[in-house]
């Protein structure tokens, strides 16, 4: 719909280290609903593109817009709350908590260290904590510490805890790097339910997941956008295969 | 008070605080090169330097009493000396305690104050709790008096030299030879050095005995301008760590501008008032910039 | 087994067993510190467990910024000197009215101010004459100014090693300040010959006596406080953050709030410690402020387990009777175990006592071996005569 301000808007954004341009004048749009697959070449900027959107680090140049408001000068913490969920290419999980602590934690009240203090595990919370678990497949692991889980479990249990958050944008960098054939299979599936009534941008390199689960596949290339559109033709762009898929 | 007489003193207070920015410089870098390499905080750093002294007063001593025609010339001997003893028994500290501490920061803090208490009582049983000078030979003392109202020791321009000639070759070595270019490879990307055939356990060792080896020639330079005690180190630390981070630990030249602006600014400002409070006032004005920008004043990359 | 080892050990295993092993643990050194030290230690002695058990203040506000929340302060001296400059203040202003300093110069002002010719009460100390507003600062200042420090370096991201060498050189600072002004602070000595709280003479027996419950109580209840925060879900969120600070960011959580309040909260427990101390010892010097106390306190925490509140009391309680016997009989020998026991701590000891495994030593199976050694201690009746299978008899 033409003048509705898209869910997520990332306009002639870039950053350098040192000289170096890691994302460069780069410009896409996010629906609601919509999957969005991130590919390129490593060194591209995928990863750094999620960390200028999610304020981890700051660009020199350009905006990000999330449901209409700008979120480039954000701290961390603030573009979480306003609907920006984050997972991290290495599953980064509490280890020594249970799955249920785990998501427990990430439950997206009391925030304040005030409130914290006096927060308590209410029905509510218990009840959200089940249904999210059972959405990653980890309703029966619930009392199991998480350093005991298996590699592909940890990323679900990643992925409930940005769940339980009830986020607009969800940000997956690399969801399905260790996964068994099957694991990967369920977490397309994972995905796509999830996408209803959000928007999902993942970041991945298997290029079979990308095509099950994407709707628009955008290519990056040192930092620049390269190509974009579905997966089909984007595949097939000449500069794509010269640049990442061709042999 | 005139303006050559203001002039004097301000050149005069100048080298005062060039003497302390030598000791500091030399301790400052022996510790960053520690903590940049391996991530190590050594707080025995001081009693590095206290070696180093302790072997010039035992030169010192030795050759009063059993070497008189020494006594001109062992002061270069003791540098010598001093580097070798610091750095062996940094090698073996290394050794013993220091590779198992390896990025734990916070850790290696605790255990190697434990270890500046072990080593400040062996010198207390050793050498006595009172301090000792070594005999220094008689062409350090004196002064150089390049006008009537200007008096500069020499001791201070030869701990000064001294500190010139160690950091340049600190820095030779470490931009211009093959060992420099694995140690800086290792601190920048320690497993692809290791991929690459570089025996970091190796390098990591060998700068950590530099790094003491570096603080006891700094103490063989501070016999020139104090006495030595069992606590002469621990004077230092707390200075020297804070010209580390000032100056940003990654960066050597940083360290260089750090120490020389603590020195100096603690030098000028005992002009104007007690020691103490030169000191105090110096240290908040290092901790407030600190808080402001907390990479360091000299560092010069930085990213968000 | 017989019943009576059964009775003693069985006992002890099944209320073990009942109790959660944390309230079990407090309700222990609860009885020990209210019950059984009293009774069995000289007046003398009770007033230097006392002494100790101050110091198990800023040990605890260690475990709970340091074990639990990953932030090292080198510089809880500050907090706890804070604390007790502040108590001895109100009662050095108590104990100098001009009729007892008719001799000065200047009566009705302290001591000190009077042999460095100060000729009127500075101003900062103008309020410590009132009793409320000591109290007030006691619990308000040392968390006030760790507000503002954690303010100036949380929010800007400076944590870990150099927050921890900038904290000790707050600490370096602060010593050098107070005992370079001694005409306003006491100097190097430090304020002494306080004699009166509100009137009542702290110098006596019975007030030592009192004192200690009074120190005992506190600390039980800062025990208490700190272990409802720690379970709460802020605790938790410390120990997130200790171990993944970025995770706990990116969960929507303000990582710089979390560690404003350990930080805190560590220094305001501390700052009530150098408080008791004052009362407790009767002076307040420099000497607890610098950068030597402050690590004796992290080496008290760590001791007892840097993650075990009840472990700081028996740490501080360790540490320092240590010092104590040590200084006084070995003083060479002093600093080679104070060094063994920081590099024992960090490299083979990271839990301290409370991780040297009291579960192994309360757990049944070996309560029933200590029972069953016990009950072979016992002397036996005389052996029945040989069965007349010849049997030897067991």
């Amino acid at each position: 719909m033409i003048g509705e301000p898209k869910l997520l808007a990332v306009e002639g954004l870039g950053v350098s280290f040192d000289g170096f341009k890691a994302v460069d004048d780069l410009t896409l749009y996010l629906d609601n609903g919509e999957i969005r697959a991130i590919i390129g070449p490593n060194g591209a900027g995928k990863t750094t593109l999620l960390d200028l959107i999610s304020g981890k680090t700051r660009s020199s140049e350009g905006r990000v817009l999330f449901k209409g408001e700008e979120i480039t000068a954000l701290k961390e913490h603030e573009i979480v709350q306003a609907g920006i969920g984050r997972k991290f290419q290495t599953p980064s999980v509490y280890e020594e908590l249970t799955v249920f602590e785990n998501l427990e934690m990430a439950f997206p009240s009391r925030r304040s260290w005030w409130g914290a203090l006096w927060s308590r595990r209410t029905k509510e919370v218990t009840e959200q904590v089940e249904q999210i678990a059972e959405l990653v497949y980890l309703r029966d692991r619930l009392n199991d510490r998480a350093e005991i889980l298996g590699h592909g479990q940890k990323q679900w249990l990643e992925i409930g805890m940005l769940l339980i958050q009830s986020p607009d944008l969800m940000m997956l960098d690399e969801p399905v790097a260790g996964m068994s054939v099957n694991e990967r299979q369920k977490t397309a599936e994972l995905l796509k339910q999830l996408a209803r009534g959000r928007a999902v941008l993942v970041v991945e390199h298997d290029m079979q997941f990308v095509e099950s689960i994407a709707d628009t596949v955008t290519v990056l290339h040192q930092g620049k956008l390269l190509a974009e559109g579905k997966m089909a033709n984007v595949k097939n762009d000449q500069k794509v295969i010269d640049v990442y898929l061709g042999h | 008070m005139s303006i050559t007489e203001l002039f004097s003193i301000a050149v005069m207070q100048g080298f005062n605080g060039l003497s302390t920015f030598s000791v500091l410089l030399l301790m400052a870098l022996g510790l960053a090169i520690i903590f940049g390499q391996m991530g190590v905080i050594n707080m025995a750093h001081g009693e590095f330097l206290t070696v180093g002294a302790y072997t010039t007063y035992v030169l010192s001593e030795v050759s009063q009493r059993w070497a008189p025609w020494l006594l001109s010339s062992y002061f270069l001997l003791s540098l010598v000396l001093s580097f070798a003893i610091a750095a062996g028994l940094g090698l073996l500290v290394e050794h013993l305690m220091i590779r198992h501490l390896y990025r734990r920061p916070l850790d290696s803090l605790l255990a190697t104050w434990g270890l500046s208490l072990i080593l400040q009582q062996v010198f207390r049983s050793t050498f006595g709790a009172r301090e000792v000078s070594a005999h220094l030979p008689d062409w350090v003392m004196g002064s150089l008096k390049p006008t009537e109202m200007i008096d500069i020791p020499i001791n201070g321009l030869v701990v000064m030299g001294l500190t010139l000639s160690l950091t340049s070759a600190v820095f030779l070595g470490l931009f211009r030879t093959r060992w420099g270019i694995r140690v800086r490879a290792t601190t920048q990307n320690r497993a692809m050095s290791g991929a690459a055939g570089i025996n970091t356990r190796r390098v990591d060792r060998l700068s950590f005995g530099l790094g003491c080896g570096l603080a006891g020639i700094a103490g063989a330079a501070f016999t020139t301008i104090g006495s030595t005690g069992p606590t002469s180190g621990s004077l230092y630390i707390v200075d020297t760590f804070l010209t580390v981070v000032f100056g940003g630990a990654e960066s050597l030249v940083g360290t260089i501008a750090s120490a020389f602006s603590i020195a100096q600014a603690q030098a000028t400002t005992e002009f104007f008032m007690t020691g103490s409070m030169a000191k105090v006032i110096t240290l908040m004005v290092v901790i407030l910039i600190l808080m402001a920008r907390p990479e360091g004043l000299f560092t010069l990359k930085m990213r968000r | 087994m017989t019943r009576a080892s059964k009775t003693i050990t069985g006992q002890l295993g099944a209320l073990r067993s009942k109790m959660p092993r944390e309230s079990w643990a407090f309700a222990l050194t609860a009885l020990l510190l209210l019950v059984v030290f009293p009774a069995t230690l000289s007046g003398f002695r009770l007033a230097m467990v006392a002494k100790y058990l101050t110091y198990a203040f800023p040990a605890m506000a260690l475990v709970v910024c340091w074990g639990k929340g990953g932030i090292l302060s080198l510089g809880q001296g500050v907090f706890f000197g804070l604390g007790g400059y502040c108590m001895a203040m109100f009662l050095k202003l108590e104990a100098s009215d001009p009729g007892s300093t008719s001799i000065q110069s200047t009566p009705g002002i302290p001591d000190f101010m009077d042999w460095n010719q100060l000729t009127e009460l500075p101003f900062f100390w103008v309020p410590f004459q009132s009793l409320w507003f000591s109290l007030l600062a006691v619990l308000v200042l040392p968390g006030l100014l760790a507000l503002g420090i954690g303010l100036a370096m949380f929010k800007r991201r400076v944590g870990g090693v150099y927050f921890a060498i900038i904290t000790q050189a707050i600490a370096s600072v602060l010593a050098i300040l107070i005992i370079g002004q001694q005409g306003y602070t006491g100097g190097v000595n430090g304020i002494t010959d306080l004699k009166t709280l509100a009137g009542w003479d702290i110098r006596s027996d019975s007030a030592k006596v009192a004192l200690y419950y009074v120190n005992v109580g506190l600390l039980l209840g800062v025990v208490l406080l700190s272990s409802w925060v720690l379970r709460s879900k802020l605790g938790r969120l410390l120990v997130a953050m200790r171990e993944k600070e970025e995770r706990v960011r990116f969960t929507g959580y303000d990582v710089a709030a979390l560690k404003i309040f350990a930080f805190v909260f560590a220094a305001t427990i501390s700052g009530i410690g150098g408080a008791m101390f004052t009362l407790v010892v009767g002076f307040m010097s420099p000497s607890f402020v610098g950068i030597v106390p402050s690590i004796e306190m992290v080496i008290a925490a760590a001791v007892g387990g840097r993650h075990s509140l009840l472990g700081a009391i028996y740490g501080s309680l360790l540490v320092n009777y240590g010092k104590t016997f040590f200084s006084e009989s070995f003083p060479e020998a002093w600093l080679f175990l104070l060094g063994g026991l920081f590099i024992l701590v960090v490299m083979a000891f990271p839990n301290g006592l409370a991780g040297l495994d009291l579960r192994r030593l309360l757990d049944s199976k070996r309560l029933a071996q200590l029972g069953a050694k016990l009950e072979a201690l016992r002397p036996k009746p005389a052996p029945t005569p040989a069965a007349p299978q010849g049997e030897v008899p067991r």
